[in-house]
């Protein structure tokens, strides 16, 4: 699966994309790949404050927990609630439908400096060599 | 064995075709261990008895059954599946994460009886085919007539060409099935999985990893080591009293039992189903609705024959009770959850076949 050129990416497999003060964050394919299949989204609630590092949800397959964290700090404005029902929508279409949350940045410092689209992938290429080593 | 093949569909999947299909487990990781009796017969029986819990004197020739290995406390070296292979012949199946211990308790507790303990464990390779469509897709791959073989029981046959291969109905999914075991070499190996696969075709057969085989036999209820069964467990708690048997004659862990069934359990193994959303996972903490600790989750997972998340975990007898209310802590929040009957699943038997009046 291609990663968009417009997002920015983290070592901790997340993605956001940034439009003014407004960003959308989700986890990438990569992400759901190690996973395996989702079956359960714990997300904050809308108003919720989140730290850009710290761990704001988990996501969950039948066989592991995964936490996943801020790229950025701001406040939750909105949340995918189609994933309570639907937690395999992050298998299928992780950049897109399975968006977790939106959220208003209160400081856009620091996300220029998270890896784009070929920094991301030749991330994921290196670590798939140290695990196959 | 990996954890799921991306190639199957995922963990779901793989789980999903054992239950209604048909899937095949390489666990060559498994160990085997085959003792034979001396210059005299009976040896090899008197040391089977002495160091497992159930009473292989009731096994005839070709016939299997679940057992255990105990310490002097009572409490779990291993689970195994012994196989009379013999007059005087034993094969004893052993879970591959112990297997240095096992093997090494066999020959330290065997050395006063009459018997050759061999390890075998490089030797094989074991697959096991499971599903309600397992034995048309093995059958498709023997000469042996497997109609005739029973649950816990085994033959040898003729296996892709492979002469007196051990075809044993036995599994550790809850499905009907067949494990096999052939020569360990890479191309023997590979020719009988492919052709397993090819067999299975037509049904949908797909290769199955760890992560399914631990939700079939969680779904099932079968202890895995280390977490349901371990050296601090012993076997009225952990609910397995009726592979134990204390009436066939003294055997390691007898003594301990004794005193330990007289004494009462302090806790006892529950399935539990939760009732808010939330996973219980391994190790996780339980609790009552006073909020005190009771007991910590053994083994916890989504299941994907129920669509439920379900837990087994050992609590004091006070909460065993079918439908009591317990507690998960889940990331520091306590998530409601009750006790249900186990096994959580358990397979249909085939209807009889209609009488001929």
């Amino acid at each position: 699966m291609a990663y968009p050129k417009s997002y920015r990416y983290t070592k901790e497999h997340e993605w956001i994309e940034v439009k003014g003060d407004l960003a959308t964050i989700g986890i990438t394919d990569h992400a759901q790949h190690e996973l395996g299949d989702v079956v359960f989204v714990e997300l904050p609630k809308p108003g919720a404050k989140i730290e850009a590092g710290k761990s704001f949800g988990t996501v969950e397959s039948v066989k592991a927990v995964s936490e996943i964290y801020a790229p950025a700090s701001g406040e939750v404005i909105e949340i995918n609630g189609e994933l309570q029902n639907k937690p395999e929508t992050i298998n299928n279409d992780p950049h897109g439908a399975a968006w977790l949350i939106k959220v208003r940045l209160t400081n856009a410092k620091g996300i220029s400096d998270l890896m784009d689209a070929p920094a991301y992938e030749a991330y994921i290429a290196e670590k798939g060599k140290e695990t196959s080593a | 064995m990996p954890v799921e093949y991306p190639s199957s569909g995922g963990l779901i999947v793989e789980h999903k075709a054992v239950r209604g299909s048909v899937g095949v487990f390489d666990v060559s990781h498994m160990g085997d261990i085959r003792i034979r009796s001396g210059k005299k017969p009976g040896g090899a029986l008197a040391a089977v008895q002495h160091i497992t819990m159930n009473d292989a004197s009731k096994l005839a020739i070709g016939q299997a059954q679940y057992s255990a290995m105990l310490y002097p406390q009572g409490t779990f070296v291993d689970d195994l599946i012994v196989h009379r292979l013999g007059e005087d012949d034993y094969l004893l199946v052993i879970n591959a994460g112990t297997r240095e211990k096992d093997i090494y308790w066999v020959r330290e507790n065997t050395k006063a009886f009459d018997c050759v303990v061999e390890e075998l464990s490089d030797a094989y390779t074991q697959l096991a085919i499971q599903g309600p469509r397992a034995a048309e897709v093995v059958q498709k791959l023997t000469d042996a007539d497997l109609s005739g073989v029973k649950n816990y029981w085994f033959t040898h046959g003729t296996v892709c060409a492979l002469k007196n291969t051990l075809i044993a109905r036995t599994g550790y999914t809850g499905e009907d099935g067949f494990e096999i075991y052939v020569p360990s070499d890479e191309p023997t190996s590979e020719k009988v999985w492919n052709q397993v696969m090819e067999a299975g075709r037509g049904f949908g057969i797909v290769p199955c990893g760890l992560g399914a085989r631990n939700t079939l036999r969680l779904e099932s209820k079968m202890a895995l080591y280390g977490h349901e069964i371990s050296d601090k467990i012993n076997v009225w708690e952990a609910g397995l009293d009726r592979y134990c048997k204390l009436e066939k004659g003294n055997f390691i862990g007898r003594g301990a039992l004794e005193r330990a069934k007289a004494a009462g359990v302090t806790r006892t193994l529950v399935g539990l189903e939760m009732i808010d959303r939330g996973i219980a996972r391994d190790e996780y903490s339980c609790c009552n609705e006073a909020g005190e600790k009771i007991g910590v989750v053994t083994s916890g997972s989504p299941s994907p024959t129920l669509g439920k998340n379900i837990a087994l975990v050992y609590v004091p007898p006070a909460y065993s009770a079918l439908g009591t209310i317990l507690y998960v802590e889940i990331r520091g929040q306590k998530y409601k959850a009750q006790v249900v009957a186990t096994p959580f699943y358990k397979r249909q038997k085939k209807a009889a076949a209609p009488r001929l009046a």
